[in-house]
């Protein structure tokens, strides 16, 4: 009887772990199936939409490469990416790296005013970066992205290289000093190298963070050959009325994997960065 | 006597360099680009969205004559206006509530080790780390007016009939259920993490204390376990609250605001009267009604993290 009981309380532990993956996949599944689905098999209501009822095919995808401007997306949402990278990189290491090791009320106060203009929203301010984006001539061109995502970029990262940099003992700089070294210089030749993996993981959120951004890109870039790939699978693959779910789906689908395996790779990292410690 | 060291000869150390090895002087040094470019394009920006809000600034009279409150006096005597700003609560609040619930319940499965634990964890963040326009747009294939995959299924099951199946995004109850559920779908991974963080830094003797002292799984959870994790529980939901508050994109690729304004939220219809309409200080207007909130949730939040500190 109490085997019954445990094996009846395993059965409902599984199949509620099982219910919560489905609910998370099942989105992901349908661009996956909806992608190699042919046409004629996607828009008849009377087939089981779960699995195909003719061959699969290749054939968005290869729409999607050869007659759309996918490719050109793709390019733009990597050197948007690479750009606020290097712009994020150059400004908030140094940033964070200052805020952790100066002391006192001013430095605290400028740690957490540069993080919370992390939550000011995109949709408070795209009306008047948008009149600074023209007065810059930057109208409907993917640079003005890379202007633009700085803004919530760097304050993320520095926040999050402050908390890292407070890990680093300050020690080794001060080793450093008495060696004959600048401060700036322990910085350079001691810190860095020892923040590497912290840097990295800097990098991919930027880059990250670049990929997810919705609302400037709409709001500053019209013109088709200039949009991120977010932008593009989501708004340029509908022809008046019609959408091309095929398409979409393929574009959203090749666009989410690499944003998800990054995620999954630095998802503590992240978490203790956010919470700011709070979790010690 | 003989010099145990002899003394080093004088180097001429520049003038700069002697100032830049002052810890203060440094430090300034290195953080005012990111304080610049703060200033510069959030800063700036910000004080020029309030000044539009007071003005009669349009894309096609270009005006920054004052006009003082009237933006706000006739934005607040719209009744649909009004209509949004309910919608903005309820998108927020709806899709939160649902998403902590389901974060915590995934949390506590998430707790216990079994094989593919990893895997399944995996598995869940996905809705949170894909860009929420990229899953957005699945989710709006899935709750399509004639090919929904839901409403095949219900059919398949004798739920419903294909003449009574559910126009999901075109009836308003129905719509505005769908973006709090896309919503909550793309928050409760977050949510999850966030609870596993707090759970497991709780030491476990003070669990441990807990049980001997005759304390039941309830009793754990909700006297010692909740007050312990709630600054960092608080933490995630402020930053749940704050990015749905002001979303744009889901209302957007899922509704566009409709069936006839039914689904609007306070970031679609900054858009729509200030970027789409092109009458930014209207748009500007509208858009800083999120102040009040984001106010209150930042003071919030510092009040949380200086808590910790201490």
């Amino acid at each position: 009887m109490k085997a019954l009981s445990k094996a009846a309380s395993e059965v409902g532990f599984f199949g509620t772990v099982a219910f919560f993956v489905v609910m998370t996949t099942f989105p992901f599944y349908w661009m996956l199936i909806t992608s190699l689905k042919s046409n004629s098999d996607l828009y008849n209501v009377t087939n089981i939409p779960f699995w195909f009822n003719e061959a699969p095919t290749l054939e968005h995808f290869k729409y999607l490469f050869e007659q759309t401007l996918f490719t050109r997306w793709l390019w733009n949402s990597l050197v948007v990416g690479l750009c606020v990278v290097a712009i994020t990189l150059v400004t908030a290491v140094p940033a964070g790296y200052s805020l952790a090791r100066m002391t006192g009320r001013t430095a605290e106060s400028l740690g957490i005013g540069i993080f919370l203009t992390y939550l000011v929203p995109p949709t408070l301010l795209f009306l008047p970066l948008s009149r600074i984006i023209a007065e810059l001539g930057l109208q409907n061109s993917m640079w003005s992205l890379v202007v633009v995502y700085p803004t919530f970029t760097i304050p993320f990262c520095t926040w999050l290289l402050m908390g890292f940099f407070k890990a680093i003992p300050a020690e080794i700089e001060e080793a450093a000093i008495v060696d004959g070294c600048s401060l700036f210089g322990a910085f350079i030749k001691m810190v860095i190298p020892l923040s590497v993996p912290a840097i990295l993981t800097v990098v991919i959120f930027t880059f990250t963070l670049t990929l997810q951004e919705f609302v400037y890109a709409l709001t500053f870039v019209s013109a088709a050959d200039q949009k991120p790939i977010t932008l593009g699978v989501t708004t340029d693959l509908v022809r008046g009325d019609v959408f091309f779910w095929g398409e979409i789906m393929a574009g959203a689908l090749i666009a989410s994997i690499p944003v998800a395996i990054a995620y999954n790779l630095f998802l503590d990292r992240f978490i203790s960065g956010i919470t700011g410690g709070a979790v010690k | 006597m003989v010099d145990i060291a002899a003394p080093v000869a004088a180097k001429t150390v520049s003038r700069f360099r002697f100032i830049m090895d002052r810890r203060e002087v440094l430090g300034s040094v290195l953080v005012s680009p990111a304080v610049l470019y703060v200033l510069l394009l959030v800063g700036l920006p910000f004080l020029l969205a309030v000044y539009y809000s007071v003005s009669a600034y349009s894309i096609y009279n270009p005006s920054w004559r004052f006009v003082g409150l009237a933006n706000f006096a006739q934005i607040v005597r719209n009744p649909e206006f009004l209509h949004t700003l309910g919608n903005t609560f309820l998108f927020t609040f709806g899709s939160q509530a649902l998403g902590l619930v389901l974060g915590k319940f995934g949390a506590f499965l998430l707790l216990r080790p079994f094989p593919g634990r990893r895997i399944v964890r995996a598995l869940i963040i996905l809705p949170w780390a894909v860009p929420i326009a990229l899953s957005t747009v699945a989710w709006q294939w899935m709750f399509d007016s004639l090919y929904s995959v839901i409403n095949w299924s219900m059919i398949a099951l004798g739920i419903i009939t294909r003449e009574d199946a559910p126009n999901w995004l075109g009836t308003p109850h129905l719509a505005m259920l769908c973006i709090i559920v896309v919503n909550a779908w793309r928050f409760f991974p977050f949510a999850i993490v966030i609870f596993l963080a707090g759970i497991t830094s709780v030491p476990q003797d003070v669990i441990d204390a807990a049980t001997v002292d005759g304390a039941g799984f309830w009793r754990r959870n909700y006297q010692i376990i909740m007050p312990m994790i709630l600054p960092i529980v608080a933490i995630g939901l402020i930053f749940g609250i704050v990015f749905t508050f002001t979303d744009l994109s889901i209302v957007l690729l899922l509704t566009n605001g409709g069936p006839v304004g039914t689904t609007s939220v306070l970031g679609f219809e900054g858009y729509q009267v200030g970027i789409i309409s092109g009458d930014v200080s209207h748009g500007a207007a509208i858009s800083l009604f999120m102040l009040p909130v984001l106010f209150i949730v930042v003071v919030g939040m510092l009040r949380f993290i200086r808590r910790r500190e201490i």
